[in-house]
């Protein structure tokens, strides 16, 4: 803008900012209208929804609490499933942060190894993973906790990795000066540095595997899900309800010890 | 200080000597009683490892041969993350507003925060289950789901955004005596929309993560191709279906990365 030009009023973008900024904005409707023109939807189920729902929603109403001992004890199988899943992950964990972290890995080789391990777990959904592992070890517990744990690997090693990369290196250097061997300087060097983040990043996973477990039982994984999915399966909307209830009250109950726990740990 | 000590440890993560050996107890004792308690069939176990030898055996090499299968139900992943991430992204505005503890009156806040809460609860596939019976099996029930999804993430963010807002520029607007819809514009809206775009790109990238799964249990897109695959043990085209999401999904990720960058 040069300073001869008399400011009558005022704007905020420059001319060429407000045509990008259109630009990207016609672009973006043109793909959602190419989108929504060529995508596979009945249109007269759409105009229906509203009425259906309304219906199922009216069946669900109101919910009912015969089975619920056995939705309770499912209930804690999930939080099993979970708890159990993230305290394996916790521990596999660390070895691939540890390789897949470029100031700790001894080489490159193990570097990649690493970092396929967790781009290769991170990718895979967790009900991908189930349905893997329940094709491998057929319908159960077992399959769900190797879900979750494949599945949290990934994103407990990405974030545990980064931490390490993050460290101070002189404590590091200091303890290597001092002759100090790989393991101990791992122990007292990285370990203390990374604990808040590892404590943080297993809290965090705790919770996300908390609502992951409660869908492994509709790929038959075992927990909650496969009494949901029976409900469902036999139109049991009652039951369906109270089990959506005890997920919802189960889901912000983590959510509210993760957050108890985050405040008095870190 | 005649007995300054000659050895160094460690200290301890949590002091108190006996809540700290409690604790490795009580988290030993809940491992070793779950899994003992667990009903796992372990003879199952291993019968399993032959079946996955036989499942890795069938999977290698992957199959290819109907890339147009593969190819549509991309297609149709990508068109369901887009268009629920309009949806979600058009509707989080209005309920993140909602759910700003310094906009919004109390009743519409706790009402707003509620919304965002059971949305976010609720694992996608159990979303999608129930659309699925409720509006029938296909990508509108994948659409649904997912606009859901967003809401619960990309609400939450917003509303906790628009908490942090420098609420001067508020304050300057309603002291000119401007109407609440023109504060909400020129007061509020510039001050969040960078995070809101942000915001936007990473959930199209969960979406189409989350469009994959969604499939799985009836609701559209690549997810279905999967579960078929996988029903009719072709271990092969499965493979190759698994490996496409994964490569799609590094892809998005850095493209979504580099345009936040860009943005920020």
């Amino acid at each position: 803008m040069s300073s001869t030009a008399a400011l009558d009023h005022w704007s905020r973008f420059t001319p060429k900012q407000r045509i990008k900024r259109y630009g990207v904005l016609l672009a973006t409707l043109l793909v959602v209208a190419w989108a929504l023109q060529s995508i596979d939807v009945i249109w007269e189920w759409v105009w229906d929804s509203p009425a259906q729902m309304a219906d199922l929603f009216s069946r669900m109403v109101p919910p009912d609490p015969q089975n619920l001992p056995t939705i309770m004890q499912a209930m804690w199988e999930t939080v099993n499933i979970a708890t159990i899943a993230t305290l394996f992950a916790v521990i596999l964990s660390l070895p691939v942060a540890y390789i897949a972290a470029r100031n700790t890995t001894p080489n490159v080789v193990t570097l990649w190894i690493g970092r396929f391990i967790l781009v290769s777990s991170r990718s895979v959904n967790t009900i991908i993973w189930a349905l893997l592992f329940v094709a491998i070890f057929g319908p159960g517990i077992i399959a769900g906790i190797v879900a979750i744990m494949f599945r949290s690997i990934g994103f407990m090693g990405k974030l545990l990795g980064e931490a390490i990369e993050e460290i101070d290196t002189r404590p590091v250097e200091a303890l290597q000066a001092s002759g100090a061997s790989r393991f101990k300087v791992v122990l007292y060097a990285i370990v203390p540095q990374v604990m808040p983040t590892f404590f943080a990043v297993s809290i965090l996973r705790w919770d996300i595997n908390l609502r992951e477990s409660t869908v492994l039982g509709l790929v038959g994984a075992g927990g909650i899900g496969i009494i949901l999915q029976g409900a469902i399966d036999t139109f049991n909307w009652p039951e369906v309800s109270t089990v959506l209830l005890a997920i919802l009250a189960f889901v912000i109950l983590g959510e509210v010890v993760s957050m108890y726990l985050r405040k008095r740990i870190l | 200080m005649t007995d300054f000590p000659d050895t160094w440890r460690k200290p301890p993560f949590i002091r108190n000597t006996l809540l700290r050996r409690g604790l490795w107890i009580a988290i030993l004792a809940y491992v070793v009683f779950t899994m003992a308690t667990l009903p796992i069939d372990w003879e199952r176990v291993s019968a399993g490892m032959g079946r996955a030898a036989k499942i890795f055996g069938g999977a290698f090499p992957p199959s290819f041969a109907r890339a147009d299968l593969l190819i549509d139900g991309f297609m149709e992943s990508l068109k369901i993350a887009l268009l629920a991430t309009v949806a979600g992204v058009g509707l989080s505005i209005p309920i993140a507003f909602c759910a700003a503890r310094n906009i919004a009156p109390r009743p519409v806040y706790y009402l707003g925060r509620a919304t965002i809460i059971i949305a976010r609860s609720f694992h996608p596939v159990i979303v999608a289950i129930i659309f699925v019976k409720a509006v029938g099996f296909g990508p509108f029930a994948g659409v649904l789901t997912l606009t859901v999804y967003s809401i619960g993430f990309v609400a939450k963010l917003l509303a906790e955004r628009i908490e942090e807002i420098d609420f001067g520029q508020v304050e300057a607007m309603r002291s000119a005596g401007a109407p609440f819809f023109s504060t909400l514009v020129y007061a509020i809206a510039p001050q969040i929309l960078a995070r809101q775009v942000g915001l936007s790109i990473y959930q199209l990238d969960s979406n189409l993560r989350a469009s994959a799964v969604v499939g799985l249990v009836g609701a559209g897109g690549i997810g279905a191709t999967l579960a078929n695959a996988f029903g009719r043990y072709d271990y092969d085209f499965a493979l190759a279906i698994t490996m496409v999401i994964v490569g799609v999904i590094l892809v998005s990720e850095a493209i979504s990365g580099v345009i936040r960058e860009k943005l920020a």
